[in-house]
């Protein structure tokens, strides 16, 4: 892969703050994301990793703070937001796949009518990756008919397949059994190869060490500590990333 | 294992089985049981009553019926005609007004405001005002360049201007019962509001009112009789003329027989939808 240009990250954030009437749910975070990265962000539940996603797919109004994709502020309030989430892809935790439509059509939804693709053009890329994630002989079938991780797997695919500047992965093995997260982790492992650029928010620190680049321990909403993820592990210098670490590890 | 040809039921299934078996076949015995002396009962009370002999020749007499039936039926095929075009135009129209509900951009904020109007106005009119003004006061109106226009058509606008706020609140409901999950995915993917509205949401929405729009149906196959106080010889009117000419209550009878008849077949094929819908649910098939 070539070298990281240092300089120019893909997404950069200064300062967001995230209220919920009075509560501080985001005290002001910064982070930054190199294209063909992943950053894991970690934490207890209630940190605010879900919140510091969504509000970078300008799900919510952020409260304060600045976001830029690529150089472009994304944060001033007259951004087309429809724009922005065409550039930047998320999966959830619960998968919401569309129920009326099949694993197929689940994907190509938006490569037709967001990317305007022809319905020809638009299967043979989800036909290729639902091969890709050994899923091609369920195209027809409904998300009801699959397993959660098989279910996981095709959500990702669907935001993949647009292929967007970041994907922001929303603890998307937390709904899962525990024999059938290995499966969606294999696949992230898989993109990363590609030089899919991931933001994710996640419990599976063995996984972070094993394929983030970087990890941010977010603890009330501030981030605690940070740094690279071999580093981060081994020698964790805060008292509360020590005592979360040891909690989770074993 | 797993192969259900090779399975063997074992003596504790095969006591549940036969216990079962003996215990469909007693209920089966006692309702019947309870059913003939039900009837019986009935039979002897209703017969016994005083009146009866006079109730019974003046609404169930049978030369009586012979007669009015031709009449009635022919009317009858005017009630379904006036059926199909009101559905169709209710639908359309219904559907309309939820989604005029449903846009967000501020220059459709005079439509909102309609649709909202609207839908409280005509749940609150009664249906019979409504068919008086369109039917009596449009005419009145001589509009110039119009000619004479049908009854049928003054009841079909009628009923859809009614019934189009009864099918809007039913699909305005299913709009809001597509969990917002669903709205996020679909943004997230770069789908705009408009095109996650009617690519993700109404798709399932529509899909899941059908019991539903199916009740408003039902009730919609009787209404259409309303149309006989315009003057139209629908089945109503037919029976009513008959009734006017034999002095005998009977036609009436029949006719409104030949509506529960032809409700019969939707109420069915709405509980048939109803309960599909109800097994996604899997309650579990011992309750």
């Amino acid at each position: 892969m070539s070298e990281i240009d240092w300089n120019n990250p893909r997404l950069k954030v200064r300062g967001l703050r995230k209220h919920f009437d009075q509560k501080v749910v985001l005290g002001g975070v910064d982070l930054e994301i190199y294209p063909g990265q992943i950053v894991a962000l970690i934490g207890s539940s209630g940190s605010g990793k879900s919140t510091m996603l969504r509000c970078i797919n300008l799900i919510e109004t952020i409260s304060d703070g600045q976001i830029w994709l690529e150089g472009e502020d994304i944060s001033v309030a007259a951004i087309d937001q429809d724009l922005v989430r065409r550039e930047i892809g998320m999966v959830f935790q619960s998968y919401n796949l569309f129920a009326h439509l099949s694993i197929l059509d689940n994907i190509t939804l938006a490569l037709r009518n967001v990317q305007g693709k022809t319905k020809a053009e638009a299967d043979k890329i989800a036909l290729a990756w639902l091969d890709r994630i050994g899923l091609a002989d369920k195209a027809e079938s409904y998300p009801d008919k699959l397993s959660g991780g098989q279910q996981q797997r095709t959500a990702i695919v669907r935001a993949v397949a647009l292929n967007p500047k970041v994907l922001l992965l929303d603890e998307v093995t937390s709904a899962l059994d525990p024999e059938l997260v290995g499966e969606v982790l294999e696949l992230i492992r898989d993109l990363k190869q590609t030089g899919t650029t991931i933001i994710m928010a996640t419990h599976e620190l063995s996984f972070a060490r094993d394929v983030a680049d970087w990890v941010v321990f977010l603890d009330k909403g501030v981030v605690a500590e940070e740094g690279e993820a071999a580093e981060f592990f081994a020698n964790p210098k805060n008292q509360r990333t020590k005592e979360f670490l040891s909690r989770l590890q074993r | 294992m797993s192969d259900i040809s090779q399975f063997k039921p074992s003596a504790a299934e095969l006591e549940r089985r036969r216990f079962r078996a003996q215990k469909r076949s007693r209920s089966i015995m006692v309702s019947l049981v309870s059913t003939l002396a039900f009837g019986l009962v009935a039979w002897f009370a209703l017969t016994s009553t005083p009146g009866w002999s006079r109730v019974n020749a003046s609404f169930f007499d049978w030369n009586t019926a012979v007669t009015a039936f031709p009449k009635v039926l022919d009317g009858l095929w005017l009630n379904l005609r006036v059926l199909v075009f009101a559905a169709i135009g209710v639908l359309i129209f219904g559907l309309l007004l939820a989604l005029m509900r449903t846009l967000r951009n501020p220059v459709f904020f005079p439509l909102r405001i309609f649709s909202r109007a609207y839908v409280d106005f005509f749940r609150g009119l009664p249906l019979i005002i409504v068919l008086y003004l369109v039917g009596f006061g449009i005419p009145g109106l001589r509009l110039p360049g119009v000619g004479r226009i049908s009854t049928e058509l003054l009841g079909v606008i009628a009923l859809v201007l009614t019934y189009s706020a009864y099918v809007a609140e039913v699909f305005r409901a299913g709009i809001e019962s597509i969990h917002p999950s669903q709205r996020l995915a679909a943004r997230s993917l770069g789908l705009s509001y408009s095109q996650s509205m009617r690519l993700v949401v109404l798709p399932q929405a529509i899909r899941r009112v059908a019991p539903p729009l199916m009740n408003d149906f039902v009730s919609l196959q009787k209404d259409v009789g309303l149309i006989s106080i315009l003057g139209a010889i629908d089945a109503v009117r037919a029976a009513q003329i008959q009734v006017a000419i034999s002095a005998n209550f009977t036609p009436y009878l029949v006719a409104g027989l030949l509506f529960v008849l032809l409700a019969i077949p939707s109420i069915r094929f709405a509980d048939r939808i109803t309960e599909k819908f109800a097994k996604r649910e899997q309650v579990g098939n011992a309750l």
